[in-house]
């Protein structure tokens, strides 16, 4: 099987980033555990790697690039529809 | 020690360079091609031209001339000859004296005011280079420790993969040059939007915090394309910090705007311009940078008439089609499961190796020639 592709940029960081599609199911290898990825992943689209509750802050690049708008479980997806900038208000529908 | 310092060219204004450079600078369009012959003969000289230097007023006229200034005065320049015309508005003398002010050999002339047309304009020209050139030959490399050093963060043609791979790899090694006392600048203000909050915050006094978010009181934050958002980009954050991951984690010393260099102090500086890649890495080597970093995802070909251009690619695809126009293959992080540190240490040695005089690729390729101006 080939090895899964993601990137965590920093080690505050509470999501990782795929550099190719990951498969719902997949086993991710991170440095101290092993976490099933719940959801398609696509190529430059996060997934948690540990549980986040409603209201917590997301953590990439060590920085808080936004707020979950619910909870969210290890190896869930994360995007719009389940985080929202805490920065500025914006239309998130593309 | 070696890794703490570099061999480069020292300047009668306490600058140093990392090239040895003859400019041949044109101070209107109606002097292009003769600058560029006199260019042409001379080792080490290289023509700097642009489509300006008559009918311009205001703020496009200072532009004009306080660029070409600066590029003309980077410390990677031995000596600059300007040549007019004679009847334009930009005066080659007021930008020789401008030049001169770097303290470096600088000599300008008019080519109504040489008997003989353009071929006797040519050959003035070539005659005022060569002594530049033998004066520049005779001038050795010394040692110098990275505070001489200022680097530019540009990124351009950039994709899904530029703020997972190589903007993080070039922010370490920023990071790495500020910490042993050198300067990065870092441009193209509006990929801030998303970050104001997070950039202030890193500013060493309140003064500087302002200046940060002052541009902002007049755009949004807000710069994703749908294409973005489609990419996995979920909040303005997000992008804003895939882009200033270039410039790592230091504290920001100050703000310049288009057309000024950092202050005296050194670290890691913004720069106010519009981010479109040629102006803003001309505006890089205007502001004194002697080294810039180029980071992108969909790939792009240029460099710079006066500093070495160092390109960093992090897509798989892009690096097979263009491999010979990139320096360092960030995509490893991607396909060989290379780590952002590991590329990291490839760029920092690279990015010694250019100063110490190796080549990058746009300069083997002599991709050098094209610049760009905000306004005109």
């Amino acid at each position: 099987m080939n090895k899964i592709k993601y990137v965590i940029i920093d080690s505050k960081d509470n999501c990782g980033t795929a550099l190719d599609k990951i498969p719902q199911d997949a086993k991710v290898d991170l440095v101290n555990k092993t976490i099933k990825i719940n959801n398609v992943i696509p190529l430059g689209h996060k997934f948690a790697i540990m549980n986040i509750k409603k209201g917590s802050y997301i953590i990439k690049y060590g920085e808080v690039i936004g707020v979950s708008t619910e909870d969210i479980s290890e190896g869930d997806w994360i995007h719009t529809h389940n985080i929202r900038s805490s920065y500025l208000k914006v239309k998130n529908d593309g | 020690m070696m890794d703490e310092g570099f061999l480069g060219y020292f300047r009668s204004n306490g600058k140093v360079g990392i090239r040895n450079k003859i400019v041949v600078i044109s101070s209107v369009v109606c002097a292009n091609t003769v600058a560029r012959r006199v260019a042409e003969k001379i080792d080490n000289a290289i023509a700097i031209t642009h489509p300006h230097g008559c009918g311009q007023s205001g703020r496009n006229f200072s532009n004009t001339f306080n660029i070409l200034a600066g590029l003309g005065s980077n410390p990677n320049v031995y000596g600059a000859l300007v040549i007019g015309l004679g009847c334009e508005n930009l005066f080659s003398i007021d930008l020789a004296d401008k030049i001169r002010e770097s303290k470096k050999p600088v000599e300008s002339f008019n080519i109504q005011d040489v008997k003989g047309g353009t071929i006797g304009a040519i050959e003035k020209g070539i005659d005022i280079c060569k002594g530049f050139d033998k004066e520049a030959k005779e001038l050795k490399r010394e040692f110098f420790n990275f505070s001489h050093i200022t680097l530019g963060l540009e990124c351009g043609g950039s994709d899904a993969t530029s703020g997972l791979t190589a903007n993080p790899t070039l922010g370490i090694v920023s990071d790495k040059l500020v910490n042993l006392g050198g300067t990065s600048i870092l441009p193209e203000f509006a990929e801030w939007g998303g970050a104001v909050h997070l950039l202030s915050k890193r500013a060493i006094n309140e003064e500087v915090a302002e200046k940060i978010k002052e541009p902002f009181k007049r755009f949004s934050g807000e710069n994703r394309s749908p294409g973005n958002i489609a990419g996995g980009l979920s909040t303005p954050e997000e992008k804003s910090l895939g882009n200033i991951a270039k410039a790592g984690k230091s504290p920001i010393q100050g703000v310049i705007k288009y057309t000024e260099k950092p202050g005296e102090i050194n670290g890691l500086w913004l720069m106010i311009e519009p981010g479109l890649d040629v102006v803003s890495m001309t505006a890089l080597a205007a502001a004194g940078a002697n080294i810039i970093v180029f980071t992108t995802g969909r790939g792009t070909p240029f460099g710079s008439p006066v500093a070495p251009v160092i390109k960093i690619c992090g897509n798989p695809k892009t690096c097979e089609y263009m491999a010979n126009n990139f320096d360092i293959d960030a995509s490893k992080i991607i396909t060989n499961n290379k780590t952002i540190e590991d590329i990291s240490v490839l760029l920092w040695k690279k990015l010694k190796d250019v100063c110490n005089g190796e080549k990058t690729i746009s300069e083997t390729l002599g991709f050098e020639e094209d610049i760009g101006f905000w306004g005109g």
